[in-house]
């Protein structure tokens, strides 16, 4: 099933802004991080289709999974 | 004495005297410093009914006893007086260089009264302080003015003037300093200019002697230690600035768009800081001592300068609906060069933009500008008429409150106390909304940032559409805002520091045994202290209220989808957390128990 992956500030080095990526069903955004090799530690903010998401909750088709390593502002 | 100076300016505009006071010791460890030790000096002298902008009102910057140590980021101070644009007590702080020179002349604030007759500006140079002649800076822009009178002051002077927004008395005017630094809401720089005082340049060679120097050194090693490896301190905010905000708050759906008619703008990458680093970056900015330094420096055609912050890049592009990156840097220039609060100039312009998309500003006259979300050119040119006090400027100058009322639709500004709210939409993060409505300034998101736990997840995540917690916590942001903003620091330490972390560096520096709970509680004191002075003033407690839009219009699309903000279900157990009655001022249980 296609998830659409957007990638924020450091994280895009060396895997771009927004991917769109073929992943089996049952696959979570834990799963998504794994494939895309990004240590878990740079990852802060994890949203899916723009709310707070969970690392082992499973992901339906055209789902947008957003993630942020440590950032912050005002 | 360590880590103030023990000595204030008392400059009267009026008599043309400059005289050197003592300060009480004891005053000072009590109201701490900053906001604290201003507003507690401001409200013994200051009626609370005092036309703001009449000689009456006193104009006071100040800087805690962090100020000019070595403490990390220990540069900033604050500018506290009557609000122009709120009628609240204002206290708005700036970074830079200036506040820390000031401390190295061996000041720890000073106070102006009354009103020049004619243009002036005060050189401090240690113990030498004059009166001078302003009529050659009157009128200049903040860097001319800043450069024209850096040849006639010492050499490394600082130099904190107004630009011609103060000097026209605009309610959004700010106070600039190192040309790119505002202490900038609330229209403290109206109040400057109505004083017809142009500017304050101060140079210094003394040090801020400290109780525990050895103490000090270790204190600060593990604060600096605190901040490299935190994320967004050792990371995100030197990397990219504040900035970064952009994509994060527009994923939630959280963004305003369009003067908060939308909260997802669709094209916010092309505003975002991931765009800024790498297209208009030329360096970092960073403050006194600043180890996270978060300023940027910018370049677009011809035009470069400090900024722009988050803050700056929503109101002028979300908020505007536009999406031109290289505009929304020159608009951030044109409010440093006018002195110009960026928050509310540009949400401002995007109020305009709405009465103009409704209809109603048919007839006025528009000076074949554009005025419609998404100009480019209209956040730009309108800024500098808004500086200018210039056509429908002069209205807008005022802010977005008296400009909507002006047109019969006060409730399509989207302001809390008449001053604008800054980059959050508080339908999609409840407790921002809570912080909001009950700030003491008016629509301000630094007096208690629920940011932090609502989206950031700092120190914890918490779900920011729940209503349960929101306002303990709101109650402890804002108390321990308050404080942080009294010592002299960043608040933007707090990312990394906790309350025991001040107290510690507080107890080295002024040679006390503070703990961190005494933070919080002198951070309360000078919440409630802030209270009494805006209810005194006539600001009563159904003003701590969101505008209507943001009470009863859903949000139609996006993450935040019909969510509305719940304050009347927050706003009770704020109150009873506050000690504050139902009626929401404070009883005099608590304010003796605060000592207020």
């Amino acid at each position: 099933m296609q998830i659409k992956v957007r990638l924020f500030a450091t994280l895009r080095e060396g895997r771009g802004k927004e991917l769109s990526k073929d992943y089996p069903e049952g696959i979570s955004p834990g799963g998504v991080i794994q494939d895309l090799e990004i240590p878990e530690e740079e990852v802060a903010i994890l949203l899916v289709n723009g709310r707070d998401g969970r690392l082992d909750q499973v992901l339906e088709e055209g789902d947008t999974v957003s993630i942020f390593p440590p950032v912050g502002g005002g | 004495m360590y880590g103030y100076h023990g000595k204030y300016l008392r400059i009267n505009l009026t008599e043309g005297t400059v005289k050197v006071e003592k300060l009480d010791l004891d005053l000072a460890k009590k109201w701490i410093g900053g906001r604290g030790l201003g507003t507690k000096f401001f409200v013994d002298e200051v009626d609370p009914k005092v036309d703001a902008l009449s000689p009456e009102n006193k104009l006071i910057a100040v800087t805690g006893p962090m100020t000019g140590t070595t403490a990390p980021t220990g540069g900033r101070y604050m500018v506290v007086t009557k609000s122009p644009l709120t009628g609240t007590i204002a206290s708005s702080n700036s970074g830079g260089y200036w506040g820390a020179e000031l401390k190295f002349a061996g000041y720890d604030m000073i106070i102006v009264e009354g009103r020049s007759e004619k243009p002036v500006y005060v050189m401090i140079e240690d113990d030498k302080v004059e009166i001078r002649d302003a009529s050659h800076v009157w009128g200049k822009v903040t860097s001319d003015a800043t450069r024209t009178l850096m040849k006639e002051v010492p050499e490394k002077s600082r130099v904190m003037t107004i630009g011609p927004a103060g000097e026209k008395q605009s309610l959004m005017a700010a106070v600039m300093n190192e040309e790119s630094r505002a202490a900038g809401r609330s229209g403290v720089g109206a109040v400057m200019g109505s004083k017809n005082l142009k500017a304050v340049t101060v140079r210094g060679t003394q040090k801020v002697a400290v109780s525990d120097e050895a103490g000090l050194k270790e204190v600060i090693k593990t604060c600096n230690t605190k901040i490299r490896e935190n994320g967004v301190t050792g990371q995100g905010l030197p990397a990219y600035g504040t900035a970064v905000l952009v994509n994060i708050i527009n994923e939630n759906g959280a963004f305003p768009t369009n003067n908060f008619q939308s909260s997802q703008f669709a094209t916010a990458e092309q505003i975002s800081g991931e765009l800024m680093a790498e297209k208009y970056l030329v360096k970092k900015d960073p403050c006194y001592r600043c180890p996270i330094a978060c300023g940027r420096y910018t370049k677009v055609d011809d035009i470069e300068g400090g900024g722009p912050e988050y803050e700056t890049i929503w109101a002028f592009g979300g908020d505007c609906g536009v999406d031109d990156m290289g505009a929304i840097i020159k608009a951030n220039y044109w409010c440093n060069e006018m002195g110009l609060d960026t928050i509310s100039t540009g949400t401002t312009i995007a109020a305009a933009m709405e009465l103009k998309q409704k209809g109603l500003l048919d007839g006025e006259d528009l000076g074949g500008l554009p005025l419609e979300f998404g100009s480019a050119e209209a956040i730009v040119e309108w800024t500098k008429k808004i500086g200018m006090r210039e056509g429908l400027g002069d209205k807008m100058a005022d802010g977005s409150y008296r400009l909507c009322d002006a047109f019969g639709v006060p409730e399509l500004s989207m302001s809390v106390k008449k001053q604008e709210l800054p980059a959050y939409d508080p339908r999609g993060i409840q407790g921002q909304g809570l912080s909001y409505a009950t700030s003491n300034r008016g629509g301000c998101h630094v007096r208690g940032y629920m940011i932090s736990p609502e989206i950031l997840g700092l120190p914890e995540k918490l779900d920011r559409f729940a209503l349960e917690d929101k306002a303990p916590w709101t109650k402890i942001f804002q108390d321990f805002t308050a404080f942080i903003d009294s010592s002299g620091l960043c608040l933007f330490t707090s990312f990394a520091m906790g309350a025991p972390d001040y107290a510690a560096l507080f107890n080295a520096i002024v040679g006390t045994d503070l703990d961190g709970n005494g933070v919080l509680e002198a951070g309360e004191r000078i919440y409630n202290l802030e209270r009494v002075f805006n209810l005194e003033a006539g600001i009563t407690p159904s003003e701590d209220t969101l505008p209507k839009r943001l009470l009863e219009d859903a949000i139609a699309e996006g993450p935040s989808k019909g969510f509305v903000n719940e304050l009347s279900k927050m706003l009770p157990e704020y109150y009873q957390l506050r000690g504050w009655g139902t009626d929401g001022v404070p009883s005099k249980e608590r304010k003796d128990q605060l000592g207020v």
